[in-house]
C-alpha cells in the first residue's frame, strides 16, 4: 500500500509554510522513520493546519505532545 | 462551503469535491479578516466601504456587483455569528473590528474600522465553522478527489466534471443539475508565490479547455515581502512596526518612491519600486536578485514580544535571525483579481449566444477562481473572506431557485469522460518524454521574468514566445509511475496542464493591455487609459482570442462613482 505516496500527498496543506516543511521532511527524514515514527508522523498530520504550525514552531514543552516526539522534534529542527 | 451549506440546508442533495481536506484549503492562510461596515468601533456604513471597494480596483470593479457585497455583508458577518464562529469581542460585546489599508470613512476621509476577526486565524475559524455546519446538514464529502474536466453538451449547459478519485486512481464521471466551481487561485504560476502548492489553478483551466472564457488575468496583487526562495509572506506589521527595506548598497530606497508614506506606501507601490531596483542592478545577493527587510534596530525585545511568528518564519526559511540580521525578500505573487466570468448571483456568463454576458446554464463560479468582478485591478484586504461568503451564499440561492425549473438531469453526452480519459491515456503512453517538474520550473520561472510586478514590452513579447514553449513542452510530460493507487506523480502531472492554462491566459492579456492600471503596470504605458481600457479582457483558450466587455458602472440603486485618479 503506497504510505509513502499517501503521506506524501497529506502533506499538502492550506498553508505555504507547511508545505514547504512537510516537503523538506518527506525527503529528508520520511525514509529513516520506524514504525513507531509513521504513525506519529501520520497522528501529526491530522492536526488543523494553524495547530501543527504552532506544534512546529513553538517549542514549548506540552504534556499532550509527548507522544509525538520524536517526529515533532525532527519537524522542528528543519 | 458556504454555497454547500445554503443547498444542503435547503434539502438538496451536495457532493463537494476537494483535493486536499476541506479544512486544508488555503482559506486557512487568511489572517487578516472579514470586512463588513458594521460601525462597531467606528462610525461606517456599507457606502463608504462600496466607494473604496470601487476606488482599490481602479474602477475596473463592476459596481452593481460591489454594491451588492457591500449590503450583504453585515448579514454574512452576523449569519457566520450564529453559525459558531468565535469573534473577537469588544468590551460591550459586538463583534471587534480591526483598520486596515484602503478602509475609509466618508468616502476617503479618515481611516475606518472595518475588519471583523479572530485573531490571526479567522480563514481557519470560518472553514470549521463551516465545515462543521456542512456536516451537520449532511453535505456529503468526496476527500482527495480532483477534478479533471468539465461536461457540457451540445447546447453548451453544463452536467457535471469527470473528476479522478486519488486513493484508488480511478476517473468518475460526477453528473450534477448544478456545478459550483470555488477551485481557488493559482498563483503557482509564479516561482515567487506565497500560495500553498495546491493552488493551481484547476477549476478556471477546466473552465479554459470547456470553451468557458477567462476575465481580466492580467492582474495578479503581488505582496512586497515575501521571503526570497520560499515565498512565505511577512506580514505588514514588521514595517507599520518600523522595519525598512535596503538594496545592496544600504541604501533605504523607499524614500526616493515614496518620500512620505516610505515603505508604508501601498503594497502595488512598494513592489513596483523594489522591481525597479532589482533591475537597475542594485539587488542583494549573488544574482542580484531580492533585496533586504531590516529590523534588527527594533531590538531583541520588541521584536520577540511583537513579531514572534515572524521571527520564526525568518529563521525557518531564511535562515536569517531578525533581531540580529536582515530578511531577504522579494515581491511575491498573493492573490489573482481575474477568474472565471460570473455575474452577482454566482453564474457563470460568456458571450456565446446572443449578448456579452449570457449565462452558461449550470455552472457557478465563486471565490478567487471567480471574477465577479469586485476586485477589479486590484484586491482589498479583507475583501476576500467577504466575497466567497457573499457570493458562497448568493449562488446557493441561485442553484435553489435555478434547480425548480430544472427538476431532471440534462442526458449526458456519450463521449462525457473523453477529454479527461484521453489526457490520461496520453500521459500514460508518453514515451521519451518531459519532466514534469523541469517543465514546472521553466513555466514558474518564465512568468516571473517576463509576467511579474512590473512589465515591459519587449520582455512580454518573448513571454509569449516562451510560455507557448512551455505549452507545448507540457503536452509531452511523461511519468514513471503508471500505477493507479495513490500515484500523485499523475496528479501533479495534471496540476501542471492547469498551470500551463492559466500561465498563458495571463501573459496573453498582460501583454494586450497596453495602459498601467491596478496590479498591472506596465514600464511603456505608465499611465491608466479610460478611453481605451476601461473594459474587461476575456480569454479564450481554444485559439488564444482575445475579447472585452465593459466594466458595470451602473450599481443596483445608487449613484455610480466615476473613474477618478486613485491617490491615497
Amino acid at each position: 500500500m503506497k504510505e509513502r505516496e499517501r503521506a506524501r500527498w497529506r502533506c499538502r496543506r492550506g498553508l505555504l509554510e507547511l508545505d514547504i516543511v512537510l516537503q523538506r521532511f518527506m525527503d529528508k527524514h520520511y525514509a529513516t522513520l520506524d514504525e513507531a515514527g509513521i504513525r506519529q508522523f501520520e497522528t501529526l498530520l491530522d492536526f488543523p493546519d494553524t495547530d501543527l504550525w504552532h506544534m512546529i514552531v513553538q517549542k514549548d514543552e506540552d504534556e499532550g505532545k509527548a507522544g509525538l516526539q520524536p517526529v515533532l522534534h525532527l519537524l522542528q529542527s528543519i | 462551503m458556504r454555497a454547500a451549506l445554503q443547498l444542503s440546508e435547503a434539502g438538496l442533495k451536495v457532493a463537494v469535491l476537494s483535493k486536499v481536506f476541506p479544512t486544508r484549503s488555503h482559506t486557512v492562510a487568511a489572517q487578516g479578516g472579514i470586512a463588513a461596515a458594521l460601525g462597531n468601533v467606528t462610525e461606517d456604513n456599507w457606502h463608504w466601504h462600496m466607494y473604496d471597494t470601487v476606488k482599490g480596483s481602479d474602477y475596473l470593479g463592476d459596481q452593481d456587483a460591489i454594491e451588492f457585497m457591500c449590503r450583504q455583508a453585515g448579514e454574512v458577518v452576523y449569519e457566520l455569528e450564529h453559525y459558531g464562529m468565535p469573534f473577537d469581542r469588544l468590551e460591550n460585546g459586538k463583534i471587534y473590528q480591526r483598520p486596515f489599508g484602503g478602509q475609509s470613512q466618508n468616502f476617503g476621509g479618515a481611516q475606518a474600522t472595518r475588519s471583523c476577526a479572530v485573531a490571526d486565524r479567522t480563514g481557519h475559524a470560518m472553514l470549521h465553522t463551516l465545515y462543521q455546519r456542512n456536516v451537520r446538514a449532511n453535505t456529503q464529502f468526496f476527500v482527495e478527489w480532483m477534478a479533471l474536466d468539465l461536461i457540457r453538451d451540445e447546447h453548451g449547459d453544463v452536467l457535471g466534471v469527470s473528476a479522478l478519485d486519488i486513493e484508488t486512481g480511478e476517473v468518475m464521471i460526477l453528473q450534477a443539475r448544478a456545478t459550483l466551481f470555488a477551485t481557488g487561485g493559482g498563483a503557482r504560476i509564479f516561482s515567487a508565490s506565497t500560495n500553498a502548492f495546491i493552488n493551481t489553478g484547476d477549476g478556471l483551466a477546466m473552465a479554459a479547455r470547456a470553451g468557458v472564457p477567462l476575465q481580466d488575468m492580467e492582474f495578479w496583487q503581488f505582496h512586497p515581502t515575501g521571503v526570497y526562495g520560499a515565498g512565505i509572506l511577512i506580514s505588514e506589521a514588521v514595517r507599520g512596526e518600523g522595519g525598512y527595506l535596503l538594496n545592496k548598497d544600504g541604501e533605504r530606497f523607499m524614500e526616493r518612491y515614496a518620500p512620505h508614506a516610505k515603505d508604508l506606501a501601498s503594497r502595488d507601490v512598494v513592489s513596483r519600486a523594489m522591481t525597479t531596483e532589482i533591475k537597475e542592478g542594485h539587488g542583494c545577493g549573488r544574482d542580484a536578485d531580492h533585496l533586504l527587510l531590516k529590523l534588527d534596530h527594533l531590538g531583541a525585545d520588541v521584536i520577540k514580544a511583537r513579531l514572534p511568528g515572524i521571527r520564526e518564519i525568518a529563521i525557518k526559511f531564511a535562515h536569517a535571525d531578525p533581531v540580529r540580521e536582515p530578511i531577504p525578500v522579494v515581491p511575491t505573487a498573493h492573490y489573482m483579481m481575474g477568474g472565471i466570468p460570473t455575474n452577482f448571483h454566482g453564474q457563470v456568463v460568456a458571450p456565446y449566444k446572443t449578448g456579452p454576458e449570457e449565462v452558461v446554464q449550470g455552472f457557478y463560479a465563486v471565490g478567487e477562481c471567480a471574477c465577479v468582478s469586485v476586485h477589479g485591478a486590484n484586491r482589498l484586504g479583507t475583501n476576500s473572506l467577504l466575497d466567497i461568503l457573499v457570493f458562497g451564499r448568493a449562488a446557493g440561492n441561485q442553484i435553489i431557485e435555478d434547480l425548480k425549473r430544472n427538476s431532471h438531469h440534462k442526458h449526458l453526452p456519450g463521449d462525457a469522460a473523453d477529454k479527461a480519459l484521453g489526457r490520461l491515456a496520453r500521459l500514460d503512453s508518453q514515451k521519451d518524454g518531459e519532466n514534469v517538474s523541469q517543465v514546472g520550473d521553466m513555466l514558474r520561472k518564465t512568468m516571473q521574468t517576463h509576467c511579474g510586478v512590473f512589465r515591459f514590452a519587449d520582455l512580454l513579447k518573448q513571454g509569449v514566445d516562451k510560455i507557448s514553449e512551455v505549452a507545448q513542452r507540457a503536452r509531452n510530460t511523461e511519468i514513471r509511475d503508471k500505477s493507479r493507487v495513490f500515484n500523485t506523480a499523475r496528479v501533479e502531472a495534471l496540476e501542471l496542464d492547469n498551470l500551463v492554462e492559466v500561465a498563458v491566459a495571463t501573459m496573453v492579456s498582460a501583454q494586450a493591455r497596453t495602459e498601467s492600471r491596478g496590479a498591472h503596470a506596465r514600464d511603456d504605458f505608465p499611465h491608466r487609459d479610460d478611453d481605451k481600457w476601461l473594459k474587461h479582457t476575456l480569454y479564450f483558450s481554444e485559439d488564444r482570442r482575445l475579447d472585452y466587455k465593459p466594466v458595470r458602472l451602473k450599481p443596483l440603486t445608487v449613484e455610480s462613482f466615476p473613474p477618478k485618479a486613485r491617490t491615497y
